[in-house]
This record gives structure tokens, sequence and C-alpha cells, in this order.
């Protein structure tokens, strides 16, 4: 499909959506939003730049092939469960460090946000494969 | 019963209407370009229906289900006039 239309908007869409899910993915814990919502929307970025572009463009700016996003994403995840048996407590408890950075003061850094970054990559992976495999297949 | 309560129920009731008779014409659309401009239609109503729906509960939280549900919402109608443009089932 070559609309021009389409081509432009997808050009400026696509930066604001993905930065929309990093920000659905960050505020996870304290309010609505999370990794799978994230990841829904990251996925729907680049699904709407193969719609415009075609799937070979798609595939060439995710850079990484969607399988490889999954095992990452479920080595991340399990990563992060795995910490809290390594400090004497059940598996999959949260453990939550908390870092000053300069200019944003106290930031809390948990386990649970890198167990939703594994759930981000692997929802963007699983969701990408199903629409790339479903376009490629014509 | 200030001002601002009546007209978000007013609202939410034409959204509401406006719902029922899209999803007749989802229904009953005689071919599919009917049904996909009826599904866009109703994706944005809800979008509509949620906002009032946040102003009247006075939580912010809902707008981004707005967001989100826009997205997926305009994806689809893209995706369906992919399938529709590449000469799919009428």
């Amino acid at each position: 499909m070559t609309s021009l239309i389409l081509r432009t908007a997808t050009l400026y869409m696509q930066p604001i959506l993905l930065m929309f899910s990093v920000f659905l993915l960050l505020r996870g814990h304290n309010e609505p939003g999370g990794g799978f919502t994230g990841g829904l929307v990251g996925a729907a970025a680049f699904s709407l730049y193969a719609f415009a572009y075609g799937v070979l463009e798609s595939r060439r700016k995710l850079r990484a092939d969607p399988h490889t996003l999954i095992g990452c994403g479920l080595l991340v995840a399990v990563g992060s469960a795995t910490i809290a048996p390594l400090m004497g407590r059940p598996f999959m408890t949260g453990a939550w460090w908390e870092m000053h950075l300069p200019g944003f003061g106290a930031v809390h850094l948990g386990t649970p946000m890198f167990f939703d970054i594994g759930v981000y990559l692997v929802v963007i992976g699983v969701t990408l494969l199903i629409i790339y495999s479903m376009a490629e297949e014509e | 019963m200030n001002i601002l309560s009546v007209t978000v129920n007013l609202v939410i009731m034409m959204l509401g209407a406006a719902l029922v008779i899209s999803c007749i014409r989802l229904f009953r659309g005689p071919t599919l370009p009917d049904r996909v401009v009826a599904l866009d239609l109703v994706a944005t109503l809800v979008v509509g229906l949620i906002a009032a729906y946040a102003i009247a509960t006075n939580q912010s939280v809902f707008l981004i289900d707005a967001i989100v549900l826009t997205v997926i919402a305009f994806l689809g109608t893209v995706a369906f006039a992919y399938y529709i443009g590449k000469g799919g089932l009428p």
C-alpha cells in the first residue's frame, strides 16, 4: 500500500507511540499501566510501520529478531525473580533499592521493574512475531 | 445537582444511543466497508464514553485507556483498509 498520507503520518506517529509505550511501562507500579500495555503499544508502533512501509522495512527498523526479543524478555523476567532467593527470601519476592540521582532525587529501583521490562519485551516479541508472519504469508 | 453532572449524564446517554445505532449498522451493514466504518465509529464513541466517565468520576486515570484504545482502533482501521485495498471479501 503506497498511501502518502499514511507514510507521512507514520513517520511522526511511530516515535510518539514508542515514547508512550515506555511511559506506560515506567508508570506501571503506582498507577495503571505496566509491561503488558506498554508492550502492546510498542508493538502497535512497529506494526503501523509495517503497514505503511512493508514488513521488511519494519523488521530492519526493529533491528532485533522477534525471537531474540522473546528470549531476552524471558531471561530478564526470570533473572529478576531469582534475585530474591540469593538474598535468602522466597522466590519472586520484590527487592527494592533506593538510588539518588542528581536532579531527580530518590529513585526507587526494584526487581518488579525488571520483571515488567521482561514482560514488555516478551509482549513486543510475540505480537510482532504474529503480525509479521501473518503479513508475510501472502 | 449541578450543571456539570447533568451535562455529563446527558452526554453519556447520547453517546450510548449513538453506540446502539452504530452497532445496528455494524450488524446489518450490507458491505464490508460499511462494517469497517461502523466499527471505527464504535471505537470512537467508546473513547468519548471513557472521557465522559472520567469527568463523571473525577478520575484522570481513565484517559490513558482512551489514548490506548484510540491507537488500537486506528491500527485496526488501517489493517481493514489494507485488507479491502488488496481485494478482500466484500
